[in-house]
């Protein structure tokens, strides 16, 4: 098992026992904030190395990827799962957007099974985050007049993930491989460690999502599994268009099987405050999360060697 | 040499804190202060454990019709989905043309 999984075990088993641990919120904070221009300025060096103009076609088909995932799930709560309106949109949004440590797992994955994959996967990352929200929103206020779009739509693409995500892409591109050799220590070295640090303190966070998440039976917990294995589908037919190697192919597809639990929480919040937030961050955060840590990365890695294989 | 004014605490969500804050002004109150906070009440417990669960503590001290207000705002709009507990007490402040 990918060693920075066992952490995020040690914080549901601490999460499950009531273990009084508990992380300051500021020290949180400042690791997810280390994660996100790592991530970033990865991708950015990485980016360098290829012509601009070949990233507009490949991004325009993830956007797309990006809007048909939350329209796929949205019928499915609506209809199987009788789940009012504003819950059904906001748990769409949810799933159409991603989850930036479960990119970071699958990458660390790679690497460890000897794979490299395309530097515009951490584009595709920045991509994905925000289509799904505005489509949660849309599907919960309908599109009229009265919908303030432009509020959610600041708030997800100013907000902290998508612009530390998208400055270190910027900042990697521009400075380089060269320019990041210095930075090397902090940014690459260290990485791994403080996403084990992170993913101790998340695994404390979804054994009490997976709690709350009891309490609303049995449909969510099979479309918190379900879901991302058919989203994964999406993402592998997304990626073999793409003509992506079998390292992003295999991230591709996790992307589209993550879940967000960070960006889009705050957005739905604000945005459909009738939707319930135990419902949407219980299934991603509670379920989806620890399966595509578990389960998923690993499945996906297989099913991408099949789909570039054949 | 003190004036008497009203103090409105308002302990909620964080994801409001901005949204609040510009609400709060556009009603007539000259400032608020913010800190963090947790909790348990009936929207679960708030342990301010990572941004989701996070909850913080508004306090506005301004004029009592400007109160009167925000707190009729606040009920109409926030209690109905949100986990806002809002209450006023009378406080006597130096400097009253500050608030």
């Amino acid at each position: 098992m990918e060693p920075v999984v066992v952490f995020f075990l040690l914080g549901v088993a601490g999460g499950l026992l009531r273990s009084d641990l508990k992380f300051p919120p500021a020290f949180y904070e400042a690791i997810s904030i280390y994660l996100l221009l790592a991530i970033g300025l990865k991708g950015g060096v990485e980016l360098a190395r290829h012509p601009l103009a070949s990233v507009i076609v490949p991004s325009l088909v993830v956007l797309a990827l990006g809007v048909a995932i939350p329209l796929a799930a949205y019928p499915i709560l609506r209809y199987a799962g009788g789940l009012k309106r504003a819950d059904a949109a906001s748990i769409a949004a949810h799933y159409g957007s991603v989850s930036v440590v479960t990119f970071a797992v699958a990458s660390a994955f790679l690497v460890r099974q000897n794979v490299s994959h395309e530097g515009l996967l951490t584009v595709f990352l920045v991509l994905l985050e925000a289509p799904a929200i505005l489509i949660g929103v849309m599907l919960a206020r309908g599109v009229g007049a009265g919908t303030a779009f432009g509020p959610v739509a600041r708030e997800v693409v100013l907000g902290k993930s998508v612009f530390l995500l998208l400055g270190g892409l910027v900042v990697g591109w521009v400075i380089g491989p060269e320019g990041i050799a210095p930075l090397g220590p902090l940014f690459i070295d260290l990485f791994k460690g403080v996403l084990a640090l992170f993913l101790l303190e998340m695994g404390l966070v979804a054994a009490r999502q997976s709690a709350a998440l009891r309490r609303f039976g049995p449909f969510l917990l099979v479309f918190a599994i379900v879901m991302p294995l058919l989203s994964a589908a999406l993402g592998l037919t997304a990626g073999h268009l793409l003509g992506l190697s079998i390292g992003g192919l295999t991230l591709l597809a996790t992307l589209a099987a993550s879940a967000s639990y960070i960006a889009a929480p705050a957005a739905m919040r604000i945005a459909v405050p009738d939707a319930n937030p135990a419902l949407s961050l219980g299934a991603s955060l509670g379920i989806t999360f620890p399966f595509n840590l578990i389960v998923g990365i690993p499945l996906y890695y297989q099913a991408a060697i099949r789909v570039n294989g054949g | 040499m003190t004036t008497r004014r009203k103090l409105l605490t308002i302990v909620c969500e964080s994801d409001l804190e901005k949204k609040l804050g510009d609400e709060v002004m556009a009603f007539g109150a000259h400032g608020y202060t913010v800190t963090e906070a947790r909790g348990r009440g009936a929207g679960g417990e708030r342990d301010a454990a990572w941004g989701p669960s996070g909850n913080i503590r508004m306090e506005v001290i301004c004029e009592a019709a400007v109160a009167d207000s925000i707190a009729a705002h606040l009920r109409k709009t926030y209690f109905e989905h949100y986990a806002l507990v809002l209450y006023m007490s009378d406080v006597d402040v130096l400097r009253g043309e500050k608030f």
